[in-house]
């Protein structure tokens, strides 16, 4: 009697089938969810690529617009408007978002750099639509002309807190010790940060940098009244300029099915660059010498 | 933002104080390399970069002055039941924003009623459940749908979601749950349901990412001792790691919120925008995005404008402080942690 009760103690009591079959439903239940939650990306891909593939073609890539009505013509103008509205975007923003960062990660460990660090996180969720009437308000009220320039002011007031954030991640991750060696020859902490510190983080700041150029490749809402779109070329950065993603915006809601198939085809080739440019930095970072980049 | 905390150890304040002088003296004795002027071009650099920094606080206040200077005619016309009237007419000039305030909450709740649950159920395959193999392209494929642009969600739902709505999912749910009365009158498509789901569609990426975060924080020992003590592994996830990670993950859920009601694009193309307050979720609606997105390039007269500027403001003030109560609520469950987790 003492020996069966001493017996069965030692290993563990079977789990109750109730207990195992809520296991299993949880776990199909988080299966299901992946799929679930996977089926529209797959839908989304399969449909940009189905219809879209075959609307893209040499007068898509090279023609502007066509007047309502007849068939053809293509978005060339908006490609290209999109490339300048993002340049003036980059060169306004990379620069002042790297030097943000510099200034965190190297001087700015008291209380104007928390506030600036928090300042940025407020910036970074700020909603695109709320940027847009900014741009507006301080560039194409002044110009008196929706332009290029607002749009790639808009955009810049977007990348900014992603690279500054960024840029600051990546050079904190530059080992202490390697300034300090800098430092023990004699050279002066601005060389320092730019040739040592931040040459150590360029694959990590450009990844930054990247991740912030393709979440504004795409942004539509604060274009609307700053860029404004035009179905006509233009490179003044003063005048109405045509983007990719508001001519899929107006081609979408269109009632027409030529500018539908053209949508598509637009927005095919506006995710190929955006993925295209993710995929290239996450391969990048995952080879980079800087692992933590991502 | 983790590596703030291996940042803040290290030998800061006094170090770049200390240079100038060793470097200065080393210049005198023979430089082995040529730098400059070092004291001169040290604080230009100083100043270059603190510039910088000062440009980011410089932005939020230009939009804070922007916003409250050019909505303030709105704010004296009207005060604050301009967020309490129902009617919208720029003809008359008058203006009331109720509904898309309305519309803007009831599409971001439901939106999370969808999100949240598939969000966490993602969050809890890949980190508790997956094969590690499969790790790695699933966290990657979720984060792909973070990288697609809005405005092609909107171009998908308007000519896959909504018409698969029509035709299947409203009638359905008309037929068997119209008794409730959200799920009345006739079955257009788009609407605040095509909206809620394009949105909850969009913000999954967002919350599972940040629950993926909060559930690596979460001490491995932590989901050993629970094994240990018998626990099947849903009861292990669910006592030792949701639970832990329970604020974080309210956190990552407030932020996907925030998103939700700034969102512009996707939504302007399926809520139909009417400025109506209806109970059915089949009904057309408007958001506080959607409307400033549709009117502000075409607003004439001044106060429609700055009835506009006074909607803008709104969002924006609202989704500050959902983004600060999220950052401080994951910022709870992270602190403390090195890096990022390994997902």
């Amino acid at each position: 009697m003492p020996d069966s009760a001493a017996l069965p103690s030692t290993t563990l009591p079977p789990i109750s089938l109730v207990r195992r079959a809520t296991d299993s439903l949880v776990t199909a239940a988080a299966v299901g969810a992946v799929i679930l939650v996977l089926a529209p990306l797959g839908a989304i891909f399969g449909y940009l690529v189905y219809k879209g593939i075959g609307s893209i073609n040499l007068a898509f890539l090279t023609q502007t617009p066509k007047p309502v009505g007849e068939i053809g013509g293509g978005m060339a103008n908006a490609i290209a408007g999109t490339g300048l509205i993002l340049l003036i975007a980059s060169v306004a923003g990379v620069p002042i978002g790297i030097g943000a960062g510099i200034y965190l990660a190297e001087y700015g460990q008291n209380r104007f750099g928390d506030l600036v660090r928090f300042t940025a996180d407020v910036l970074n969720g700020v909603p695109s639509i709320v940027i847009g009437i900014v741009a507006y308000a301080i560039v194409v009220l002044t110009q008196k002309h929706f332009s290029a320039l607002a749009g790639g002011v808009a955009l810049a007031i977007m990348m900014i807190p992603t690279i500054t954030r960024a840029t600051e991640e990546m050079l904190l991750l530059v080992p202490h010790i390697v300034r300090e060696a800098a430092y023990g020859l004699g050279v002066s902490k601005w060389r320092t940060t730019l040739s040592i510190t931040l040459r150590t983080a360029t694959s990590g700041v450009i990844t930054g940098i990247m991740l912030a150029f393709a979440r504004v490749a795409g942004e539509t809402a604060p274009l609307l009244f700053t860029a404004f779109g035009n179905q006509f070329w233009n490179w003044k950065l003063n005048q109405p300029t045509a983007a990719l993603s508001l001519q899929i915006f107006s081609y979408a809601i269109s009632p027409f099915d030529e500018w539908h198939r053209q949508a598509w085809a637009g927005a095919l080739i506006l995710i190929v660059l955006i993925v295209g440019a993710v995929s290239a930095v996450r391969l990048a970072a995952s080879r980079g010498t800087l692992k933590g980049a991502n | 933002m983790a590596n703030q905390a291996w940042g803040a150890p290290r030998l800061s304040g006094p170090q770049p104080v200390a240079k100038p002088e060793l470097v200065a003296a080393d210049a005198q004795s023979g430089p082995l390399i040529r730098t400059g002027h070092n004291r001169f071009a040290d604080s230009f650099f100083y100043i270059l970069v603190l510039a910088c920094g000062i440009c980011v606080l410089a932005l939020v206040a230009i939009i804070v002055y922007e916003l409250t200077s050019k909505s303030a005619p709105t704010w004296h016309a009207f005060g604050w039941k301009f967020f309490f009237q129902s009617d919208w007419d720029p003809v008359n000039d008058h203006y009331g924003a109720l509904p898309f305030v309305y519309g803007t909450i009831v599409s971001s709740v439901l939106s999370l009623l969808i999100a949240v649950p598939l969000a966490i159920g993602v969050a809890v395959f890949i980190t508790e459940m997956s094969p590690p193999w499969l790790r790695g392209p699933l966290a990657f494929t979720t984060e792909l749908l973070a990288a697609i642009p809005s405005v092609i969600y909107g171009l998908w739902a308007i000519f896959v979601l909504v018409p698969l709505l029509r035709l299947y999912v409203q009638p359905w749910l008309a037929r068997y749950f119209g008794w409730t009365g959200l799920f009345e009158g006739p079955p257009f498509g788009i609407g605040m349901l095509a909206a809620g789901i394009i949105l909850a569609i969009m913000v999954v990426p967002i919350i599972s990412a940040i629950t993926r975060e909060v559930m690596t924080a979460v001490p491995q020992q932590q989901r050993e001792a629970v094994l240990a003590l018998g626990a099947t592994r849903w009861e292990m996830i669910r006592t030792g790691v949701l639970r832990n990670a329970r604020a974080g993950i309210m956190g990552g859920v407030i932020l996907g919120l925030g998103r939700a009601l700034g969102e512009t694009m996707a939504v302007t193309m399926v809520i139909g925008n009417r400025p109506e307050i209806a109970k059915s979720l089949f009904a057309p609606g408007y958001t506080m995005a959607s409307v400033l997105a549709n009117e502000f390039s075409e607003a004439s007269g001044d106060l429609y404008l700055s009835a506009l500027v006074e909607v803008g403001l709104a969002l924006f003030l609202v989704t500050i402080i959902v983004n600060i109560i999220a950052q401080f609520l994951v910022w709870t469950v992270t602190r403390g942690t090195p890096a990022r987790g390994h997902a």
